[in-house]
């Protein structure tokens, strides 16, 4: 790929400016791709499989999700919708690069959306608001600077997991790994006074619909919880003394 | 037991599903600007969803038959404090995991 411009910027070393950005996130992606190899190869899965909802998918909370409901034999399209609802955020992740990535042209963001990833979002947006003076051809390289090491580790650690995966002994109680690194995740993101109305919704409402068919209390409670937030969000902001 | 041609569908689906929403933005709306209110909401997505998926599988775990399990809870307890206060994910993972090996050893 040529990014090759009037004024020639140093590519390269904004390529690896990127990358050592983006090595941080694999001790991240790491052991969650591992976890997630040896929690599909427990419920059933070969290694092709596993590999391939890795590299087709690419989205480690979803994957976890549709694991978990397709264990409890939900439906396909509850598992559908619930797995894709927990990826929307990657809308808002598109939406929030477009300003800096729109303008390159249609196939170049058509590859560049197969990456946009939670650390790739977070390793390019931080760069970006940072150097407003960033041209495109240097975001395009931060950004692919970005997901150079992040992308292959999590296919590698991926087949890690997978191949390990039912040599694990029950005695390390992994049913409760998913939970704990759910969690885990969650924590850092309970930034604002409204996610933390999402969250409480969320928790309230998915335990007092767990008794509705087909694993649709999880979509209920999503749904409520994400109105609930963005209604707080309204709230909160107009009790703020104005500026 | 997973269903091997339903897996196969929910792989590809959830991976066409994926790409839509990350290239629906930067490749199909391109440099117009989103109403406020759906921004509002997409920021709000993982802690809508994710706390919904959890807290079933603490308060009534597949492993205990679906019985409370008070290691189990004061793990996820431990694990969401530390998380909150340190917002470090591996310390929180960490110090989870040692309280529930701990009170499962201790209980056990």
């Amino acid at each position: 790929m040529s990014f090759t411009t009037a004024k020639t910027p140093d590519l390269h070393s904004v390529f690896w400016r990127g990358f050592r950005g983006g090595i941080p996130f694999v001790f991240v992606v790491g052991p969650f791709a591992v976890l997630f190899g040896v929690l599909a190869t427990e419920a059933g899965l070969n290694i092709l499989e596993t590999l391939a909802f890795s590299v087709v998918v690419i989205a480690g909370a979803a994957q976890f999700t549709a694991l978990q409901l397709m264990a409890e034999e939900a439906p396909t399209i509850i598992v559908l919708a619930s797995a894709l609802a927990v990826n929307l955020r990657m809308a808002m992740y598109s939406a929030s690069l477009t300003p800096y990535l729109g303008a390159a042209p249609l196939w170049k963001r058509a590859f560049l959306a197969y990456f946009i990833l939670d650390q790739s979002y977070a390793c390019a947006t931080v760069e970006y608001e940072a150097k407003p003076q960033m041209t495109l051809p240097e975001r395009l390289a931060y950004f692919f600077g970005c997901v150079a090491p992040v992308v292959p580790a999590w296919y590698l650690c991926t087949y890690i997991g997978a191949v390990i995966g039912t040599q694990v002994p029950d005695s390390w109680a992994l049913d409760f790994a998913l939970p704990i690194t759910f969690l885990a995740l969650m924590a850092p993101m309970l930034r604002t006074p409204a996610h933390l109305v999402a969250a409480f919704v969320s928790i309230l409402v998915s335990l007092l619909a767990a008794g509705l068919p087909y694993s649709m209390g999880l979509l209920v409670a999503g749904v409520l919880a994400m109105m609930a937030g963005a209604q707080a969000e309204v709230i909160f902001d107009r009790r703020k003394p104005a500026p | 037991m997973i269903d091997k041609s339903d897996l196969w569908f929910v792989i590809i689906g959830l991976g066409v599903g994926s790409y839509f929403l990350r290239f629906a933005f930067i490749g199909l709306v391109g440099s117009r600007q989103m109403p406020p209110w759906l921004l509002r909401h997409l920021r709000y997505t993982a802690v809508a969803i994710l706390p919904a998926l959890v807290a079933p599988l603490i308060v009534w775990p597949a492993a205990t038959d679906g019985m409370l399990d008070p290691a189990r809870l004061a793990a996820a307890v431990v694990t969401l404090t530390v998380g909150l206060i340190t917002r470090n994910v591996f310390g929180a993972i960490f110090a989870g995991a040692l309280t529930l090996y701990a009170l499962l050893y201790l209980l056990g």
